[in-house]
């Protein structure tokens, strides 16, 4: 796996190679047109229904994910935020070769991965990690810290000798701070927070170069959230990692992500260098989610309003999907899809309204 | 006096292995209209503060000791039918777990009348308009068809509006809010807690929010109380603790948000976890994360060892902590020679 890096599709990267400088180097990471359908609608025969006198076959989908381009860029930290049931935890699970995209290329060092068979994938899973939401279900019960632990490097080095794979864990346990004699024990004795760092030992195990955290914290308090993050900083210096950390928590984007991206209802609203996100949100959605944060200000500001809820996914929104809630749309709003076009400071934003300089 | 006066309450659960004390000397009042604020990590007993007021503890819990001094009168000893006319009739509870509150087989109306006519000798017809009136109140769109709409055909920021307009249903005194707020997204979340608070002010309802988020309540609160393994470990008004804190735990959970570093650097952690209430350290329980345990000389203050620490009054605060204490002490001491 190593002549791929540049065999990228060059058409696919034409649409991000920007004048940045950063772009010039080529990401690790490609999404390119991901969309993700899951069927409502069970079997064949469940999907059989009588209309107006005819048999006909009816099928529904939830649109988790509708047309996402996005680069992930070696050593980052890229956010995803948005709120829950935009298709976050969906991008994660595409990414990582967990589920299969419905259309659209996921491409690792530009070999497109996605449609790898499991034997195929297997040298990229050992480079990809996962660490996900939940601290409690996330350690096998009837597994010991040290088995827990010593599982994916079995199954990524099955030549290593029973010393070399003790060694290893005795390592990277060492380097997160779990003492040496939580081996022996089961994952129900943790907390969650010790669950986590267990959790993030094993993504660790195996030396992974990218890492996907889905709301890795969410589960946790706050003293023990800044323990976790503080951790997996250190270990993105230490290691080189590059991260894609997926949280609808925006004060830990702030300090955590080198970019974010912002989705909603399946798409990426905005794109843009973390700074550039909080000093000037463009999109309209991206400035009432950081509007809404609670902070510890003195009095609690005005934040915007938004009329309605988050539509489901089921039956998506014609043209740009904030619309209905959007206090800035238009005609064209409601039938045109808007894609994200740049603007500046290196920011990305899909909205009909910036494009045309009324925003 | 107070609307509501809590003094030492103290919660237990009978365990196989004996009692795990889940509060222990807590302290608080509440004034009309007033707004305090409950914050503290999983687990530190904010939730069963909130049911022992209203007498809900379940079995294997109960209250060993303390009073709950209501409008003047003492709910703690009250019998059912009492405290029943208290309880949703001038206190009223949003519980963090939105189904604890909404009956899934009755219709939004359905409960809503159900209630009314429990606690109001009312029509059935008569019930109806009032909780209409209370949907309107929410802001609720068509009002009218959520009547007869099923908890489930509810979105979540919707079924909260609900949950709010029936802790409003028989004008409460009293709200007390169990994280109302967490389940929901965060424009949501912005939006529903504007309308709490519009409508707390509005009908002059004093308002207990529970939350983990320091955030919510430093915007929201006029007081606030800290909790930690059970205990008010710091009270007072919200601007002061968050600006001050005085504890080393609250300025430990202050320091450890992402908004008190600089981007991109190291968060202020606390080391360690809270303790399980069935094995809680001697002393001050925080002791063996705390980083002021030791005195002067660098040596562990005793006291924090053995000594579970008083409340001392500091400024316009209350806290528990052997330090706080010394330096209040010692303040005293100045003053008085300065005077001299
Ligand atoms: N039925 C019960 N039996 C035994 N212990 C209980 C019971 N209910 C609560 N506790 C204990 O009481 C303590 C306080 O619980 P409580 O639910 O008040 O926490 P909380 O502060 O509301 O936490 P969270 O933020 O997670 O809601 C915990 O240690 C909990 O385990
Ligand atoms: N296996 C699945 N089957 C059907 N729908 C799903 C499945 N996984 C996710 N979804 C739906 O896809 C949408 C996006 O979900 P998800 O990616 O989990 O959102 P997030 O992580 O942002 O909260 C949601 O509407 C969710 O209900
Ligand atoms: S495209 Fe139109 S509706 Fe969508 S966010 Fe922009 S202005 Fe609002
Ligand atoms: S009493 Fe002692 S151990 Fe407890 S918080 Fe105060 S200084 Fe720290
Ligand atoms: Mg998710
Ligand atoms: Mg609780």
């Amino acid at each position: 796996m190593t002549a791929a890096v540049s065999q990228h599709d060059p058409k696919a990267s034409a649409a991000t190679a920007g004048n940045r400088e950063q772009d010039t180097a080529a990401p690790l990471m490609e999404i390119r047109h991901l969309h993700k359908r899951f069927s409502l609608s069970g079997d064949f025969l469940e999907q059989l229904k009588f209309k107006s006198g005819k048999l006909i076959r009816e099928q529904e989908y939830v649109h988790a994910i509708n047309g996402i381009d996005l680069d992930i860029r070696r050593g980052e930290a890229l956010c995803v935020v948005g709120e829950s049931g935009c298709g976050k935890s969906t991008v994660a699970r595409t990414v990582m070769g967990l589920l299969a995209p419905s259309q659209g290329e996921i491409r690792y060092e530009g070999q497109r991965i996605d449609n790898l068979s499991t034997k195929e994938l297997l040298p990229y899973r050992r480079r990809m990690q996962m660490i996900f939401q939940n601290p409690y279900a996330s350690l096998n019960p009837r597994m010991t810290i040290q088995q827990t632990l010593e599982e994916p490097i079995r199954l990524h080095h099955p030549d290593w000798s029973k010393e070399r794979v003790r060694d290893q864990v005795r390592d990277v346990m060492d380097s997160v701070g779990i003492d040496s004699d939580w081996g022996p024990r089961f994952g129900h004795e943790f907390s969650g927070g010790q669950r986590q760092r267990i959790a993030i030992a094993r993504a660790l195990a195996v030396d992974p170069e990218f890492i996907v955290a889905d709301e890795p914290i969410s589960a946790l308090d706050v003293s023990i959230q800044a323990q976790v993050l503080n951790l997996m900083m250190e270990a993105q210096q230490q290691r080189n990692l590059t991260y894609l950390f997926i949280t609808h928590d925006l004060a830990v984007v702030e300090h955590f992500g080198t970019r974010v991206a912002v989705m909603y209802l399946g798409m990426v609203c905005e794109l843009a260098p973390t700074g550039t996100l909080f000093a000037k949100p463009r999109h309209p959605y991206t400035q009432a989610l950081l509007s809404a944060i609670p902070r510890l200000e003195d009095d609690r500001p005005q934040h915007i309003r938004l009329q309605g809820e988050v539509p489901t996914p089921v039956n998506l929104p014609s043209g740009c999907v904030f619309h209905g809630r959007c206090p800035h749309a238009n005609e064209r709003c409601r039938k045109e899809v808007p894609t994200l076009i740049d603007v500046e400071d290196g920011a990305r934003v899909a909205c009909h309204g910036v494009e045309e300089g009324r925003l | 006096m107070a609307l509501l006066e809590v003094n030492n309450l103290d919660v237990r659960f009978a365990l196989r292995g004996g009692d795990v004390r889940a509060l222990r000397d807590v302290c608080f009042t509440l004034d009309r209209g007033e707004r305090l604020g409950i914050v503290g990590e999983s687990g530190a007993g904010k939730s069963v503060a909130a049911f022992s007021l209203l007498n809900l503890i379940a079995k294997p819990g109960y209250i060993a000791g303390g009073s709950i001094i209501f409008d003047g009168k003492e709910l703690s000893g009250m019998k059912d039918r009492g405290l029943r006319r208290v309880r949703g009739n001038r206190i009223s509870m949003i519980f963090q777990d939105p189904m604890m509150t909404l009956n899934p087989v009755l219709s939004i109306g359905e409960q809503m009348v159900e209630s009314l006519k429990a606690h109001r000798r009312i029509s059935t017809r008569e019930a109806r308009a009032i909780a209409l009136h209370k949907l309107n109140q929410v802001q609720i769109p068509s009002p009218e068809t959520r009547l007869d709409q099923y908890p489930h055909e509810l979105s979540g920021g919707m079924r909260q509006r609900v949950i709010i307009a029936i802790a409003l249903l028989l004008d409460p005194d009293i709200i007390i809010a169990d994280e109302p707020t967490t389940a929901l997204d965060v424009t949501i979340q912005a939006e529903i807690m504007d309308l709490l608070l519009e409508l707390c002010d509005k009908h002059n309802v004093g308002l207990v929010l529970i939350t983990h988020d320091l955030g919510v309540v430093s915007q929201v609160t006029q007081r606030m109380l800290v909790m930690y393994a059970g205990r008010v470990i710091e009270q007072g008004p919200t601007r002061e603790i968050i600006n001050g804190p005085q504890h080393p735990y609250t300025q430990g959970l202050i320091n450890a948000l992402p908004q008190m570093a600089t981007p991109g650097s190291r968060l202020n952690q606390i080391p360690g976890s809270m303790p399980s209430l069935s094995n809680l350290p001697s002393g001050c329980a925080f002791h063996p994360r705390c980083g002021f345990v030791n005195d002067a000389n660098g040596a562990p203050r005793k006291a924090c060892l053995d000594k579970v620490p008083g409340f001392v009054d500091s400024g316009n605060c209350r806290v528990a902590c052997h330090m706080v204490a010394e330096l209040v002490n010692q303040q005293q001491r100045d003053s008085r020679e300065e005077v001299l």
